[in-house]
């Protein structure tokens, strides 16, 4: 049953893949929409049947994949809680993206629409592999392969340099990532001697609480770079702004609602593991909040729409970061899930302008397009409200949560922490309230639409005769810009309702709720009873299994934030002051960028020094190139192709060549062609060897 | 009855000459007249050590030896007449174009 859920798209990608050359549009596009949507359904009913069992999880064993002396990897999905949460959610917003896809992807050809949908297809079948997967090696199956598919569709138009580069870009800073992650697999078992997660938590739970650099520590700090590869944080975050050279629903699947969450959702599945390691919580949460606020002061300045909404994605997930720093892993978790909707809805509205644009991207070339775009600007601006952190929306819930739980920590720099989060949260605001006003309101910028379909693609040489077509079926070939066609404009709509009221199920009980979310996910931050049973039996076994019980509750001591001291008043107050700050952010993009244009550029004239420091990103791209990308380049031409492949192993097997060469150069001047000198050697020969049997003795 | 140690005597000397024909004459005809006399003081030796025995074994070999010999002089003949329309000389130094 499990299974099939990772099964189903994998099932569309193969026939996608093979035969899609074969079919037509509506087949290959329905195909895909159909796998994901099974998956879906077969999703629901297997998280209807898991909350019906009494053990609170779900667990098949597909079969013995890896079993050699003490390791044994059982190819194992488990659902419980926390990947419920995650499945439904990538295959749930994954059914809406595939069917955004089929209109916004509709003037490519036949055989690269299909391409198109099984790499989509791939992609959630690993995502859904990685969000089940009972162990780290399965997981890690799920993770490289997102990697994968993410460097195929953001590479998807790879005929344009820049697109290809950033593919390629995507692939080798996640591969750091990797190393990290494939070392605390090592590390892992080299401790714990199992991968099983819920073993793992197991026997990590019988451990002291770390007070410095031990085994777990290490182990998690280097899951955290994995972690921060996938995820988009300081130092690898580089990636994902580049990334949007993908087509933009690529952008809203992956680099949005599934794929960078894969971070968060391993701190989740290990958070045992990590609640052992404070310090690498502390790191955690320093990381996710520096890196929330660098993304959020770029997202300030850019000026392709895109981007903005990049930067913004890298900004949230340092805010999941910040909470699973804290300690607050219900609360990151939560975030995930309203940050998928919203973020999906936002970067699905930014593609419906990009479609109605022909390709326009730069936000100086918008404006005015409200009365063009309603759909659009109505769902795009429920989503810009929602991550705004706007009350009762569900942006609102989720970060208001992380704050307080920030503020509430026992984190020693939990009120700097806590700034940076409302600092961060204004920054959000702000640029999302920028992106509105420049592109949706004020005059029109932009002339008629050029008349390619996607010049996003900037060499449609292939299928431009195709793309003309489209474009008259569209009606758009005139210069008039076209709201979104309904396979466009109805997972919007879906989307931006659950926008609005995903937030529902995490109301805080300051507010008269119940906090649904938090206990519902609970279960899977904890060690589960089974697991627990069995791990006490080996404690038992050994003789040192004495001193378990105080030190779990020092374990949990630490990971539950002293709530009751707080009390449900300054819960409340913090929501006021970030309503308060999220209203503020709205005013000042309102006060720079509708009523006061110039304002918004005298400032930039002003302060051009941090202008153009955040315009070009903070040079970290420069940074990277000079420190490492050169340096390598260089010691790859200078020292390993010149030196050691060209010099020492050509040289090497040329030199064997040469000395032969040379030997018998000098050697073949005995064959005079003397037949005399032939067979006075011949005599000689003989002597010899008769006086050497003559008198040897 | 002549002693062993004669006939070998007799054997080495002529040897030694046909050796110092092969490496000492200008003359390719000379050398394989020389190359029959190495031959032929083997053969002496054989018939020489075959009678001290009291046994035919050595006459035997001998006659495949003299059977050999003619084979070989026939070739070596043919090969001489052959060089010689080539280049008009007998002279075994005119012939070193078989090198390197």
């Amino acid at each position: 049953m499990l299974l099939l859920i990772p099964l189903l798209p994998f099932l569309g990608f193969v026939v996608n893949a093979f035969f899609g050359r074969r079919l037509t549009k509506s087949i290959s596009g329905g195909l895909a929409c159909l796998a994901i949507s099974a998956s879906f359904a077969v999703s629901v009913m297997s998280v209807l049947r898991m909350l019906g069992d009494p053990s609170g999880a779900l667990q098949q064993d597909v079969f013995t994949w890896m079993a050699s002396g003490r390791l044994s990897v059982p190819f194992s999905l488990r659902l419980d809680h926390l990947s419920a949460l995650m499945i439904l959610v990538v295959t749930g917003i994954g059914s809406l993206i595939h069917i955004y896809s089929t209109g916004y992807m509709h003037a490519e050809t036949d055989g690269e629409y299909a391409r198109y949908f099984s790499y989509l297809n791939l992609f959630a079948s690993f995502m859904l592999v990685l969000v089940l997967g009972a162990s780290l090696p399965v997981m890690f199956v799920g993770w490289e392969g997102v990697g994968l598919c993410s460097y195929l569709l953001i590479g998807f138009w790879f005929r344009k340099k820049s697109a290809a580069d950033a593919g390629k870009k995507a692939f080798i800073v996640n591969r750091i990532g990797d190393f990290g992650f494939v070392l605390a697999m090592l590390l892992i078992f080299a401790a714990f001697g199992t991968l099983d997660f819920q073993q793992v938590a197991a026997a990590a739970d019988g451990r002291a609480v770390e007070h410095g650099m031990g085994v777990i520590t290490v182990a998690t700090l280097l899951l955290f770079l994995g972690a921060t590869g996938k995820s988009a944080q300081i130092p690898l975050y580089v990636w994902l702004p580049d990334a949007m050279e993908g087509p933009t629903p690529v952008s809203a699947l992956i680099h949005a609602a599934t794929m960078v969450t894969a971070g968060v959702y391993m701190i989740g599945r290990n958070a045992v593991l990590f609640s052992h390691a404070p310090l690498t919580l502390s790191v955690v949460a320093a990381i996710g909040a520096a890196t929330a606020l660098m993304a959020g002061t770029i997202g300030l300045v850019q000026n392709d729409i895109k981007r903005v909404l990049a930067y913004s994605t890298v900004s949230q997930l340092g805010y999941m970061f910040l909470a699973m720093g804290v300690g607050a892993y219900a609360a990151g978790i939560f975030h995930l899930y309203t940050h998928a909707f919203f973020k999906a809805l936002l970067f699905l509205g930014s593609g419906a302008v990009i479609h109605a644009l022909a390709g326009e991207q730069d936000l100086r070339n918008m404006g005015g397009l409200k009365k063009f775009l309603p759909v659009t600007y109505w769902t795009f601006l429920i989503g810009a409200l929602a991550i705004a952190g706007v009350p009762l929306l569900s942006g609102f819930f989720s970060k208001d949560e992380i704050l307080f739980r920030t503020f509430t920590s026992s984190n020693p720099a939990a009120k700097l922490l806590w700034t940076v989060g409302a600092i961060t949260s204004l920054l959000t605001a702000t640029y999302m309230f920028r992106l509105v006003y420049l592109a949706f309101h004020g005059e029109r910028r932009h002339e008629a639409p050029a008349a390619t379909a996607h010049p996003e693609e900037e060499e449609p040489a292939a299928h431009h005769g195709d793309a003309h077509g489209a474009h008259d079926a569209h009606g758009h070939a005139h210069g008039g810009i076209h709201d979104a066609p309904p396979s466009m404009a109805i997972p919007l709509i879906v989307l931006a309702i659950g926008s609005v009221v995903a937030g529902y199920v995490g109301v805080p009980h300051a507010l008269g709720g119940s906090n649904r979310i938090e206990s519902f996910l609970e279960p899977s931050f904890e060690v589960s009873d089974s697991a627990r049973r069995t791990e006490t039996l080996a404690a038992e076994a050994r003789p040192a299994g004495a001193a378990q019980g105080g030190v779990h509750d020092a374990a949990l001591e630490f990971q539950t934030p002293p709530e009751e001291e707080h009390g449900a008043s300054a819960e409340l107050m913090l929501m006021a002051i970030s309503s308060g700050i999220a209203v503020a952010g709205i005013a000042i993009a309102w006060y720079f960028w509708r009523r006061n244009r110039p304002a918004a550029d005298g400032m930039a004239r002003r302060l051009h020094g941090i202008y153009s420091l955040l315009l070009h990103k903070y040079y970290v791209d420069e940074v990277y190139d000079a420190s490492v990308v050169q340096p390598i380049k260089l010691i790859s031409t200078g020292g390993l192709w010149r030196g050691v492949d060209a010099a020492m192993i050509d040289g090497a097997v040329n030199g064997v060549g040469q000395t032969v060469r040379a030997g018998s150069g000098a050697l073949r001047r005995i064959q005079t062609g003397s037949v005399r000198t032939y067979a006075a050697s011949l005599f000689l020969g003989v002597v010899l060897i008769i006086g050497w049997y003559l008198f040897r003795s | 009855m002549v002693p062993l140690n004669h006939y070998l005597v007799l054997s080495g000397i002529l040897f030694s000459i046909g050796t110092a024909g092969v490496f000492l004459r200008r003359n390719l005809i000379t050398i394989l007249l020389s190359i029959e006399i190495m031959l032929n003081a083997v053969n002496l030796t054989f018939v020489a050590v075959g009678r001290y025995h009291n046994t035919v074994d050595g006459q035997i070999i001998t006659f495949f030896v003299m059977t050999v010999a003619a084979a070989e002089a026939a070739v070596g003949l043919a090969l001489v007449i052959a060089l010689f329309r080539h280049r008009e000389t007998l002279n075994p130094d005119a012939f070193t174009a078989l090198k390197w």
